[in-house]
């Protein structure tokens, strides 16, 4: 039993449960989601199982690391976040149309990770060896997944809302009709950042202080630090800009999703665009 | 009603104004982008060679900051702005929130009852007193202990909970503010430095980022050894250097620190950071001539000529640490007593007979070799570290407590009418109100069963 057995199987499931959750949408059958929800749950266990076989296979050759040391493991887990924080979610909000909108995250990271990238475990530098890394990592992925899921539910806000204005007072059918309503989707927007952004200020804080014990500066203004907090400018922005000016609806939407590119671009874009001293460039 | 502004008035508005918060949190984004497009203070060729810049705009970036931004007049004005917006506005909102908190509102007329999404009434048999005991007790045990108040023959009810998750907005603006004093308290009293120490000696000075002078520290740093290891296939593993702080000779401190693992005394820092070659590495070899038998140890340093016994000699030319994995080598030549050179040949410290092999008319082992480091330190003095720490906390807390937990209050009114006793209930939560909703339903039940029996 090896972790790239189940990473296979990971990436499987999620491509399953992402056509089982548009089919849902399609057949307007409780089943068909309920199916695609388990699919979801146990391609989230053979991820878990996965990434605990990829530790154990570090630690039998000698690494005594997370398995969170380089792009490709890095990928693998911001899949996992993202399921993470989605079923958490769907556990309180049970809209099961959702999935269809955060599933692609998920998936389209998978298999860019299996395609894509390069997985051979490698020791770390003696730079990256900390437990600041793991803490770093683990926050700063949790808000990323969480920015991701709250983009998820903003492109379906933006499908549905148009249509809902044009339909007037009649509720509106056909496909559209199994999304949530406008206002439970901009709430999960908004619950969803309420999430992330705390994690994404302790991810951005474990960094400021790992680079402090290795560095002697906890801030230095390097690429990848400064579009973090670019980003946490943004979704600053938005709650500030929902609770006063009312940036309710269609503009905290767009506003969400600007900011998941923005996050999206610090994650990969900073390393494969950009230069910086962080180690998931490049592969 | 409104009166009309005076331009100070308007000055304030501005600087309290959440617009103005939205807006500068974008600017600060949007600018901030610029300085990871172009690398930071790089020398002049460097943006002129590798941006394909013409020499006018490199003048017009450089007069603009671009290439230090993030210490430039603009950005730190426009951070400024952003610190000056943020206590302008607490000190705005700050004393209305504070009343609540510590004064609350005890009695609830008509008018707040309307107020409440969340409200109920019912008509109850039986005495004001007991209708009060009853429902006291009830808040009591769900929710938490009212306080009475009797006015104008009506007695009321108030009961709160989570009053301070009001502040968690004031304390994560307050963490932002205390970030900014340490980050300035690190920039006016302390400094980035840096120090090489070769194995086996000390220093008692730094060199600092910023500047030409050396500074003095005031004690002496001594570094006894300093160690690279590699993992099969050649990355580095650890770097580390057994470290002694020494006062007026005395050994006060020692400690090996490795990357991640600094050495912090009176307040500096020292971090492992980088290393080298110090010198030439040295050698002792036994050298055995093949001819007479006779053996010789001698001492070697790198790139300098050893005579032998006999008329040759020998130099050796280079160095490695763990060559193909086989541990120390040097590679060397020698010449021969009538001048002629011989070709190179590599000599393994860990397999002392090999080199006879090689049949030449001396055969070297490798006895000890020896190539002195130093370690490359940063030095860093930050007093205003904990101060960031504290704001980094305190930004965590309040904001969990500004998101997660949220203040509930709830009022009620029970008065005698001619039909009996007439109880008003409501109450409201300052966020997550769907939550509040769903105990304000079930409170509603049970006090409509506790009274009613
Ligand atoms: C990047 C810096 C800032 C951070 C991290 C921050 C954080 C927060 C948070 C977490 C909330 C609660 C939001 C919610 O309940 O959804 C909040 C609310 C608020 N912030 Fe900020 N803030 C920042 C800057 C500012 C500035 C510069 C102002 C100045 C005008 C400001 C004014 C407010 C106001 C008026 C509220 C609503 C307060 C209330 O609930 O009574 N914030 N802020």
């Amino acid at each position: 039993m090896t972790s790239s057995l189940f990473f296979n199987l990971t990436t499987g499931a999620y491509f399953v449960a992402m056509v089982v959750f548009i089919l849902y949408i399609a057949a307007k059958s409780d089943q068909v989601g309920f199916a695609a929800t388990v699919i979801g749950w146990l391609g989230f266990a053979a991820n878990t199982v996965a990434i605990g076989l990829r530790w154990r296979e570090a630690y039998a050759m000698g690494f005594q690391q997370a398995p969170l040391s380089n792009l490709y493991e890095s990928v693998v887990f911001f899949a996992w976040s993202i399921l993470l924080v989605y079923l958490l979610f769907d556990l309180k909000y049970k809209q099961r149309a959702v999935g269809a909108f955060v599933m692609p995250f998920a998936f389209a990271g998978m298999i860019w990770a299996q395609w894509g990238l390069d997985d051979t475990i490698a020791p770390l530098v003696p730079a990256l060896q900390s437990n600041w890394l793991t803490y770093h990592v683990i926050t700063c992925f949790i808000g990323y997944a969480a920015f991701a899921v709250a983009c998820g539910v903003s492109i379906m806000y933006l499908i549905k809302v148009g249509k809902e204005e044009a339909a007037g007072n009649n509720p509106i059918g056909g496909v559209l009709g199994m999304f949530p309503s406008t206002k439970i989707l901009d709430d999960i927007n908004y619950k969803a950042i309420m999430v992330g952004f705390p994690m994404l200020t302790l991810g951005i804080i474990t960094g400021a202080a790992w680079a402090n014990y290795a560095w002697g500066t906890y801030w230095s203004w390097d690429p990848k630090e400064t579009w973090s907090l670019i980003v946490w400018f943004i979704y600053a922005a938005f709650l500030h800009a929902r609770f006063t000016r009312g940036w309710v609806g269609r503009r905290a939407a767009w506003l969400s999703i600007f900011g998941f590119a923005a996050t999206i671009f610090c994650y990969l874009g900073v390393n494969l665009v950009l230069s910086g001293l962080h180690s998931y460039g490049g592969g | 009603m409104s009166q009309p502004q005076t331009f100070s008035d308007r000055v304030w508005d501005f600087f309290c104004s959440l617009k103005l918060a939205i807006v500068t949190l974008i600017i600060l984004a949007l600018t901030s982008i610029i300085g990871t497009v172009i690398e930071q203070n790089k020398p002049p060729q460097h943006y002129l060679q590798n941006y394909g810049m013409s020499e006018s705009t490199y003048q017009l970036l450089d007069t603009l900051q671009f290439f230090d931004m993030y210490r430039s007049w603009w950005f730190l004005g426009l951070m400024g702005l952003f610190a000056v917006n943020l206590i302008c506005c607490s000190i705005k909102r700050f004393p209305g929130i504070w009343k609540i908190v510590s004064q609350p509102r005890l009695v609830a007329d008509d008018g707040l009852f309307r107020t409440f999404s969340n409200r109920d009434e019912l008509l109850i048999a039986g005495s004001v007193e007991s209708v009060r005991d009853k429902l006291t007790g009830l808040l009591g045990a769900r929710f938490a202990a009212p306080t009475v108040t009797e006015q104008d023959g009506k007695i009321h009810l108030f009961a709160q909970k989570g009053k301070y998750a009001r502040l968690g907005v004031y304390v994560t603006h307050a963490s932002i503010l205390i970030i900014f004093i340490g980050a300035m308290i690190g920039n006016v009293f302390g400094y980035k430095a840096y120090v090489n120490i070769v194995e086996g000696s000390s220093i008692d000075k730094v060199w600092p980022r910023a500047g030409q002078e050396p500074i003095d520290i005031g004690f002496e740093v001594r570094c006894d050894n300093f160690e690279v290891e590699f993992y099969e296939g050649g990355r580095p593993k650890l770097f580390s250097s057994d470290l002694v702080v020494l006062e007026g000779g005395q050994e006060v401190l020692k400690k090996t620190i490795i990357v991640n693992d600094p050495l912090t005394y009176k307040g500096l820092t020292f971090y492992q950071s980088s290393y080298g070659p110090a010198g030439d590495p040295t050698f002792r070899f036994r050298v055995t001539a093949r001819d007479s038998g006779e053996t010789v140890e001698v001492n070697a340093r790198q790139g300098q000529r050893v005579a032998l016994p006999g008329g040759g000699s020998f130099v050796v030319n280079r160095f490695a640490q763990n060559y193909d994995n086989f541990g120390p080598a040097v590679q060397m030549q020698t010449t021969g007593a009538d001048g002629r050179q011989g070709n190179p040949f590599i000599v393994l410290q860990n397999f002392a007979d090999f080199d006879v092999r090689r049949g030449g008319a001396y055969s070297f082992s490798l006895l000890e070799s020896d190539q002195r480091y130093y370690t490359g330190l940063q030095v860093a003095k930050d007093p205003g570290v904990w101060v960031v720490w504290l704001g980094c906390f305190l930004m965590v807390f309040g904001s969990l407590t500004a998101f997660f937990w949220s203040h509930r209050r709830l009022w009620a009114v029970i008065e005698p009418l001619d039909k009996g006793v007439g109880v008003k209930i409501g109450g409201s939560a300052h966020r997550n109100q769907p939550a509040f909703t769903l105990f304000f339903d079930e409170l509603k039940k049970d006090v409509h069963e506790t009274l009613k029996s």
